[in-house]
């Protein structure tokens, strides 16, 4: 299947990735194609199969509920983009 | 002193002997690093006065009698794995700016077992590519002939251990990304099993398939590697718990009765004549070593190309939705509000490839398509790894090639994202099903590039591969052989 570009745009705006008015040419095309080899899988016959997550039927581990990890904020903070007070600074959400 | 023949063992010799202090054998490999990497950019960061440092202060362990595996070796690290103090930049604009504040599992497992970091190596950006033009900071270069690529995504270790740069690199495996490279510079690489290697501070592409493993010119070299990087690391909850193994346990083992399984999809159409004869060359050579052949069938291969490019990008969108240019990398300069500053961000920061990939997972994941897509890919995921448990019943281990061609040129596939991805064809299917794969060095193709063929195991059989590959690479010299231009230097 291929793509509108309020579709495009749509898929864009979920994805957070800004894109310009002039890539969405190039852009539904390659999609188009990748697409197409993905549908490949609407053919096989599927049923009763259990989805498969994971390789190894592995059962997630638990530990003690206790703190291990020492505090590295400011050596976390470092390299934010903006960082004032140990607080991350982004722009105002709530007006 | 000529350092292009050293392999791990014979530097563990050097330097346990003390005929070769660390600190000036580090010297003569940033030496060959400074005269070629100009050309090949198989590194992305050298930084001497860091690894000299290191070099020495082992040198000081070394003298004080102190003895640990793999003291002095050496060793290129990709650079998807965070290293401290290290520029760490998964080979994205997004992360050009970013000094690891940890060292992944991967870089403190080899730093306690004595070796030395070299540098950091050229990737596609973060490990989405086949060919490392996707790469920030430029393609590396095939050593074999600077026209061609590398592979990918792990090119740089690829390129790295084929120049001799570094006798042993590490690198990560999503869909091929060691298995391929290693082919298309004639060199060794090993994908272990999935959960063998923890992922801890490996940057973090599709957390189901990626596995961290190594290359080096032999399998050998390779096994003393994978003794210090395998073991149980809680911070990693795939992470698997097993006895302690010594790889190079079985490396001698006479290959009498082994019994190869050769799968039909492996050798159809669609494999040039030039890496099917050499791969059917290296069967008869094994063949002479006491092998057998089983003629089996792995039916739900050609799908293993889709399902793969359902849920890594799924799992990729999600993965990367952390860099968001707020707590580290790129953050755009103009932005009103903070959807602004994610979207042009990430818009600015990530490169076309990497885009691609996110805005395919997030379709795959979105309303009224996971169904069709998602839970579908992962059913004839399982149908995959049935084939291969079906396959194992029969034999001992799997082999083919492990790419359909030789190395090519660069922009040759570019244009067509899905023709890039079916170069991957015989290696995505053992991360679907998170089985060992090990790629080996079996000859020249055309234009005198080598060729790659692939040992596929059961679950945790590393050793065994490893012991395949070591009984040929002993009646074979392919690993050996040095790119011409390289040779010289």
């Amino acid at each position: 299947m291929s793509l509108s570009d309020q579709e495009l745009k749509h898929l864009a705006r979920l994805a957070r990735i800004h894109v310009e008015e002039n890539e969405l040419n190039a852009l539904k095309d390659q999609l188009g194609r990748v697409f197409k080899l993905i549908d490949a899988l609407q053919a096989v016959d599927t049923k009763g199969i259990e989805p498969l997550s994971h390789s190894l039927s592995l059962s997630q581990p638990l530990r003690e509920d206790k703190v291990t990890e020492i505090d590295s904020r400011e050596s976390y903070q470092a390299i934010a983009p903006q960082v004032e007070k140990g607080l991350y600074i982004v722009p105002k959400v709530i007006e | 002193m000529d350092i292009s023949s050293l392999s791990v063992k014979k530097i563990k010799q050097l330097i346990d002997s003390k005929a070769l202090s660390a600190f000036e054998l580090a010297g003569l490999y940033l030496q060959r690093i400074e005269k070629l990497n100009p050309e090949l950019n198989a590194f992305i960061t050298v930084d001497a006065d860091k690894t000299l440092a290191q070099a020495k202060q082992l040198d000081q362990a070394i003298w004080q009698g102190e003895s640990r595996p793999l003291m002095g070796v050496p060793l290129a690290h990709k650079d998807i794995f965070c290293a401290k103090g290290w520029l760490t930049t998964c080979g994205s604009k997004m992360l050009a700016n970013f000094v690891a504040p940890y060292d992944a599992h991967v870089v403190e497992a080899f730093n306690r077992s004595g070796t030395i970091t070299l540098g950091k190596t050229n990737m596609d950006e973060f490990a989405m590519g086949s060919s490392n033009e996707t790469s920030y900071f430029g393609a590396v270069k095939n050593p074999w002939n600077l026209g061609k690529v590398p592979g990918g995504s792990s090119g740089g270790s690829a390129a790295a251990v084929a120049a001799r740069l570094a006798p042993l690199a590490t690198a990560t495996d999503t869909g091929g990304s060691i298995r391929q490279p290693a082919a298309l510079c004639g060199v060794s690489g090993l994908k272990p099993t999935y959960g063998n290697v923890s992922r801890y501070g490996m940057i973090a592409y599709a957390s189901s398939l990626d596995q961290g493993g190594l290359m080096a010119v032999s399998a050998e070299d390779i096994a003393y590697g994978m003794n210090s990087l395998v073991g149980h690391d809680e911070r990693d909850s795939t992470s698997v718990k097993r006895a302690e193994e010594d790889f190079t346990s079985q490396l001698n083992n006479p290959l009498k009765g082994l019994r190869i399984g050769l799968p039909e999809e492996f050798f159809k159409e669609g494999v040039d004549t030039d890496v099917a004869q050499a791969v059917e060359q290296a069967i008869q050579e094994l063949e002479k070593l006491g092998a057998v052949r089983v003629p089996l069938k792995l039916p739900n291969t050609s799908l293993s190309v889709p399902v793969y490019y359902v849920l890594a990008p799924a799992e990729a969108s999600s993965n990367l939705s952390r860099f968001d240019g707020v707590r580290y990398g790129h953050r755009t300069k103009d932005y009103r509000n903070l959807i602004e500053l994610y979207e042009k961000t990430r818009a600015e920061g990530f490169g076309a490839e990497v885009k691609r990939r996110i805005l395919t997972g997030t379709y795959v994941l979105s309303r009224g398509y996971y169904d069709a897509y998602y839970l579908q890919a992962q059913r004839v995921r399982r149908l995959i790894l049935q084939d291969y448990l079906n396959a194992f019943e029969h034999c001992d281990v799997i082999l083919g090639p492990s790419t359909p061609s030789v190395a090519f040129g660069f922009n040759e596939k570019t244009s067509d994202p899905v023709s890039m991805y079916l170069s991957d064809i015989f290696t995505i299917s053992v991360n679907l099903a998170g089985l060992p794969g090990l790629s080996i060095p079996v000859g020249f193709g055309r234009e005198h590039l080598p060729v790659g063929l692939q040992l596929i195991g059961p679950h945790f059989a590393e050793a065994k591969l490893l012991n395949v590959a070591h009984q040929y690479q002993l009646v074979s010299d392919w690993h050996q052989q040095l790119p011409a231009g390289i040779a010289q230097v």
